[in-house]
């Protein structure tokens, strides 16, 4: 007993004497070694592959480490070349590219066309999981390798041939004329042979062709990114590198960042949004990302597809005062939506401000009439579920309620119906067991007009929950793949989308911002459209 | 002594199956974890399916609680969702855990059990008073505010310590977050030291220890003390597996990554595989904690003893 305490004594003392110089060495912040950014960071979802990581955690990884074919300009978003020196079609099915010469994996390894072709055929391939795998469902023979039910009948994809070291051809089993510019998406990097040889070697020290080497990963804790001297693009990178801190509470990571412990954190947690222009001044940045938040009904239940309900889903929107809420609840880092796709895409790209027109203004006198004309809300009550473990979901899901109650002059027309996690959320919507409406919430994977109409609405699609369909939308999104002109195709597509406006299957209710803040030891601290900082451009004082 | 103890490990079969088919279950019927990993999309069915597979999921619920049980008595738990072995996680955070429940216990003893002795030797005195009224104030305080006012304080205001613990998480950086896990606990320990002592100060072997003229430290530590800290001995042992447990408040403002991160993403992200395995580790600390705090008493007080 005795020996016990002495012993537990003497690891005290050791202790406070480990803490005397922690406090004598504190002031050095968190800068190892000049010119390395550090940065908040959350756990990676799934494994680093590129065909296997669909949320942004991993992506802002895969975007410091890969460069595919095109990449999308941080700035306009517009799809340009990168490894492609060009991709060539003429009938908007038929592909050619042809890679750049001179460009390596960090490990040395030329990059070939065959470097393209294997990785493409690694993510097509149902036995090898990866969730990306249906970014490959254009090219032919995909139902051949990932078939929807049993075991696929083919290795390869047969609509890729590999012509010499520098060409290839895709071939597509339809129209897509905008489809080089899908290329930019990370599923599509090029994987080295180390890939192949060593998976789980590969996956603990990704290795790739981008601006940045993985230096050290802990799995769950930290990685750290050194820059490659020898990167031949254009886009080297501004810094010595960056350090990826997982946070779990990204409160921490903001008190981290005020006491110049961290350098930048990208996801400004909502409830310091009130004080972040205070605390941080002009270091605070808050830019619109290629997100769309939306209320989402269920075609699947009879009573949403009677005629005269698309004058109910009209009301529930013009019931929604839009402006008030992302002023109270998100601080102006969102704002109100009057169309389906993202204000990132630019006019040109298929952006239209008020497409929604009336139908997505205020007007409480105009909602409560259109709802008792359309046969008032199925069931006497609006049902809107969301996952409350993410996000401040719960919070602008009472206050819509709250504004649809006070429009409709009923205490109880609508009410939120929080589930537990995430996942249980999408379990219950994606297997249509939902009875009301839900949040449905839209981020781009490229900046095309295509991505945020086609996955969402078309018949069938993948994200298509509430199971929407529509003869007349679905003619004219397969028009406007198959033209080859592109501002014809975006004019179609708008066409199709003005169909939304009228059936509103889907209330527009928000586009999102990307914020994020920064320390004063960097500068040139940009998000690009996805809300991911370019780590690149990053420079340290 | 021998047979008691393989009596009491006997005794643990059945709790710690039990307590593992609850936790399986209870995270069985949060719903279709696969689903929460496509994002705002649905998986396209024929990689859910294989998803389904790879993670056992396509089989009834008692057949995969027969199986996963079966293998982690090979010592395989299986694998999380981002394609790591539950054991590489276990090993990455236990070490941290473990340590930062060290720094409390520590705490607890030192502290809880040095103002424990003041108070109840000087009980009704202005100090006695002055503990009371405080540890009343910790423990009222819930222990994130109690968390997140120190990290305001110490790690922006002042720029003593930083805000959060480096991934390494070393002694030095424990020390806050273990303080501020220890305060209720500690709160407790010392009012339960105050109480005991002042009980057993009285009691006849103390006097007659007085009346033998032993010097007043020697009474104290010998025979007061070791007398008076069987209920606190009892506390700190369970206390043990609550502190490992119930860090996830404190691993989170920390940014700690331990058993509590660890399990609270395995929650989020639905991972049984995660959470089972943690939680089974858990269940054993729990048992083996409360076994030493038995065993313990044997030592402390002579009267007791196991057959």
């Amino acid at each position: 007993m005795g020996g016990a305490t002495h012993a537990r004594w003497a690891a005290c003392a050791v202790t406070v004497a480990l803490a005397a110089t922690a406090c004598g060495g504190g002031g050095s912040g968190g800068g190892a070694g000049s010119g390395i950014v550090s940065s908040s960071w959350g756990d990676p979802q799934n494994p680093l592959e590129p065909a296997n990581t669909n949320e942004v955690q991993g992506g802002k990884i895969l975007d410091m480490i890969f460069r595919g074919l095109k990449r999308y300009d941080p700035r306009t978003g517009k799809a340009e070349d990168m490894v492609a020196e060009s991709i060539e079609t003429e009938d908007a099915r038929n592909f050619t590219v042809t890679i750049k010469d001179g460009w390596t994996f960090s490990n040395g390894e030329k990059i070939t066309a065959k470097s393209f072709v294997d990785a493409w055929n690694y993510g097509a391939h149902l036995d090898n999981n990866q969730k990306n795998a249906y970014f490959f469902g254009y090219i032919e023979g995909y139902d051949k390798v990932h078939p929807e039910k049993g075991e696929p009948s083919a290795e390869t994809l047969s609509g890729l041939k590999v012509v010499d070291d520098r060409t290839f051809t895709v071939r597509l089993s339809q129209k897509f004329s905008t489809w080089p510019d899908t290329l930019g998406y990370p599923a599509f990097a090029p994987l080295p042979k180390a890939f192949y040889d060593d998976r789980e070697a590969w996956l603990s020290k990704p290795v790739g062709n981008g601006p940045y080497t993985v230096d050290s990963y802990t799995k769950g804790s930290q990685m750290s990114l050194r820059k490659w001297e020898e990167y031949p693009g254009d886009d080297k990178a501004q810094n010595g590198g960056v350090d990826m801190r997982v946070y779990t509470d990204n409160n921490t990571a903001y008190t981290d960042l005020m006491a110049g412990n961290l350098d930048l954190v990208d996801d400004v947690p909502a409830a310091q949004l009130k004080n972040a222009k205070r605390d941080l001044g002009d270091r605070y940045i808050n830019t619109p990302a290629g997100i769309i938040q939306t209320l989402a009904f269920p075609f699947y239940d009879s009573e949403w597809t009677k005629p005269g309900r698309e004058k109910v889903r009209r009301g529930i929107s013009m019931a929604i005062n839009r402006e008030q809420i992302t002023e109270t609840i998100f601080q102006k880092t969102r704002t109100p939506a009057s169309d389906w796709t993202s204000p990132v895409l630019g006019a040109d790209g298929g952006f239209q401000k008020g497409l929604c027109g009336k139908a997505c203004e205020y007007d409480a006198a105009e909602a409560r009439k259109l709802v008792e004309e359309g046969g008032g809300i199925p069931g006497g009550r609006l049902k809107v579920t969301y996952n409350a473990d993410t996000g401040s979901h719960k919070e602008w899901v009472d206050a819509l309620c709250n504004s649809v109650n006070k429009a409709l002059g009923k205490d109880k027309a609508c009410i939120g119906d929080p589930v537990g996690t995430f996942a249980d959320f999408r379990g219950k919507a994606s297997k249509q067991q939902l009875d009301g409406a839900w949040r449905a919430g839209w981020q781009m994977d490229y900046p095309l007009i295509q991505n945020f109409l086609e996955p969402n609405y078309f018949t069938d699609a993948p994200s298509n929950d509430g199971k929407y369909s529509d003869e007349e939308f679905d003619r004219l999104v397969n028009e406007a793949n198959g033209e080859t002109d592109t501002a014809k195709a975006v004019g179609t597509f708008q066409d199709a989308e003005k169909i939304l406006a009228e059936d509103m299957p889907a209330i527009p209710l928000w586009y999102q911002n990307g914020s994020a803040g920064y320390s004063e030891r960097v500068s040139d601290v940009s998000l690009n459209q996805f809300s991911v900082p370019v780590y690149d451009q990053i420079k340290v004082e | 002594m021998g047979r008691y103890v393989i009596r009491r490990l006997l005794q643990m079969i059945p709790v710690f199956i039990g307590a593992t088919l609850l936790i399986f279950l209870m995270v069985n019927v949060m719903g279709d974890p696969v689903a929460g990993l496509c994002g705002d999309r649905k998986c396209d069915p024929a990689t859910a399916l294989r998803l389904k597979k790879e993670f056992g999921l396509d089989k009834p619920v008692w057949q995969q609680y027969l199986t996963y049980m079966g293998n982690v008595f090979t010592g395989d738990f299986g694998t999380a969702f981002n394609g790591q072995k539950v054991t590489e996680l276990m090993s990455a955070a236990f070490p941290v855990t473990i340590r930062l429940t060290l720094v409390a216990i520590v705490f607890e003893i030192v502290i809880g059990i040095s103002l424990g002795v003041l108070t109840g030797l000087r009980r009704g005195r202005p100090i006695d008073t002055a503990v009371l009224l405080l540890t009343l104030v910790v423990i009222s305080v819930p222990t994130f505010v109690t968390g997140l006012v120190l990290q305001l304080l110490l790690g922006v205001q002042w720029g003593v310590i930083k805000p959060s613990v480096s991934s390494e998480a070393p002694y030095d950086e424990l020390l806050v977050p273990g303080l501020v896990l220890a305060s209720v606990s500690l709160a407790y320990v010392t009012r339960l030291t105050r109480t005991s002592i002042a009980e057993n100060r009285r009691a006849d072997y103390v006097r007659t220890a007085i009346a033998k003229g032993l010097p007043r430290r020697r009474v104290i530590t010998r025979h007061l003390l070791r007398n008076s800290l069987i209920p606190v001995v009892t506390f700190i042992g369970t206390d043990v597996g609550a502190l490992m447990g119930g860090a996830i408040v404190t691993e989170r403002i920390f940014n700690i990554h331990g058993v509590g991160f660890q399990l609270y993403q395995g929650i989020l992200r639905q991972s049984t595989q995660t959470v089972v395995g943690f939680v089974t580790v858990l269940v054993l600390v729990f048992l083996v904690a409360n076994l030493i705090v038995d065993l313990l008493y044997a030592v402390l007080d002579p009267r007791i003893r196991y057959a």
